[in-house]
């Protein structure tokens, strides 16, 4: 069976997921994380709108208009759902409180700095959360794609505007998983079927290889 | 507290005010407040918000009808109106990240001459702003925000202008609410006084100068 790009990357980062954890997920890829959490785990997810306890998209007739996830679909609340206001929302997210984030990336480089909000002159859309996502959660992954247009989106150094100085700490793509280990990028998995040699070529940054390499263990 | 007409509400506002608005790309935004601020066809204001949600929706209204000089926002990238605007250089866009904005206005309403975040450290977000290192960290020295009016939205207030928020409608309005010269709330539902509980009300009535009884 061959999966494609998002459902590797969003199947491959449910694995970070443990009990109990309050968890912040981006827009795009980073949502879908939620449909492979394993069964019978229970994990707070929370919406910078001002939720814990995000719900999947209800039937339309189920609409309720003041209920939206960050991009103002209509979600659910799960029974233990908890709606506060944004101050509490951002000083949840500030405040180190939430465990792991999840967030888009356009570039990050060997430092593991992250841009994510914006490409100077072309696409100025604001960084909404990310900012205080990055800078205040415990632990901040980011969900890409390992190329766009050809081009590596690991590089050497960020070109486009930082979203933070604190390094992430986990790159996951449909290629392989990156952890930044020592204050270095190391290649820690592959895709299944992707072989090391792939995945150094199709990284500008210099990875750190360790002697194994396991396959991510995703079905 | 006065109860008010939708038209005599917005009819205080006059042009060139600054205005903090509800609302979480357009949930939480009173939306009749701002279909009557482009009737009256209100000019040069100045919007606070955390974004300027989409065209044809909440804010995404008075961007489109030129209402707007600058906008103080934390994300207007779902809205393409906003984007070519501020390219053009029609409008003024501050770009804020959202914890810190939301600081601020809560700054301007509780008294504060600012707070410290460490958020936008090394980014362009730090530029002209004032660094303090504290026990080892740095931070930004980000400064309260208030506005001349707060546009609020409820989802059900009482006869006194005690106001309740429900869900993800909440978001900025109870900040926005302490940070503003005059509140103005437009409520959905209003019951008689005494039947919200006092645990409940999430802006108290000597918060709010009128209210706009939904008809």
């Amino acid at each position: 069976m061959t999966m494609d790009a998002q459902t590797i990357i969003a199947k491959r980062i449910a694995l970070e997921l443990r009990e109990g954890m309050l968890v912040n997920l981006g827009i795009g890829i980073p949502t879908l994380v939620a449909n492979y959490v394993p069964e019978g785990m229970h994990i707070f997810f929370q919406s910078e709108n001002g939720l814990i306890g995000t719900g999947p998209i209800p039937e339309p007739a189920m609409v309720q208009p003041r209920l939206t996830d960050a991009a103002g679909r209509p979600v659910s609340a799960l029974p233990g759902a908890a709606a506060f206001d944004s101050a509490m929302s951002f000083g949840l997210i500030r405040g180190g409180h939430v465990d792991v984030t999840v967030l888009g990336g356009l570039q990050v480089d060997e430092m593991g700095k992250l841009a994510n909000w914006m490409i100077p002159g072309k696409m100025v859309p604001g960084m909404g959360g990310a900012m205080d996502l990055v800078s205040g959660a415990k632990r901040v992954v980011v969900a890409m794609q390992h190329s766009a247009k050809g081009k590596s989106k690991i590089v050497k150094r960020c070109t486009l505007p930082l979203t933070s100085v604190r390094a992430v700490d986990l790159i996951v793509t449909e290629l392989a998983v990156i952890a930044l280990a020592d204050g270095k990028l190391t290649l820690v998995e592959t895709a299944p079927n992707v072989t090391v040699q792939q995945v150094l070529e199709l990284t500008d940054a210099d990875l750190a290889v360790p002697s194994q390499v396991p396959q991510m263990q995703i079905h | 507290m006065r109860t008010t007409t939708l038209e005599n509400a917005v009819a205080l506002i006059p042009d060139g005010a600054s205005l903090m608005i509800g609302g979480f790309m357009g949930i939480g935004t009173p939306e009749r407040l701002m279909d009557e601020l482009v009737r009256q066809g209100k000019r040069d204001l100045t919007v606070i918000a955390n974004d300027t949600a989409i065209p044809g929706r909440g804010i995404g209204k008075l961007i489109s009808a030129k209402l707007v000089r600058k906008v103080i926002a934390s994300h207007i990238g779902l809205n393409p109106e906003t984007q070519q605007k501020m390219l053009a250089g029609e409008m003024e866009v501050e770009l804020v990240p959202q914890g810190t904005l939301i600081e601020r206005i809560r700054a301007g309403g509780y008294g504060l001459g600012g707070v410290l975040t460490s958020t936008g450290v090394g980014t362009i977000v730090e530029e002209g702003k004032r660094k303090i290192e504290i026990d080892g960290r740095e931070y930004l020295l980000e400064l309260p925000l208030r506005a001349d009016f707060a546009l609020v939205e409820s989802f059900l207030a009482d006869y006194l202008g005690n106001v309740t928020y429900v869900l993800t409608a909440r978001n900025f309005n109870p900040v926005m609410a302490m940070a503003a010269q005059t509140v103005i709330v437009y409520a959905e539902h209003v019951v008689p006084v005494g039947m919200i509980s006092p645990d409940h009300v999430g802006t108290p009535a000597a918060l709010v100068d009128y209210l706009v009884v939904s008809s």
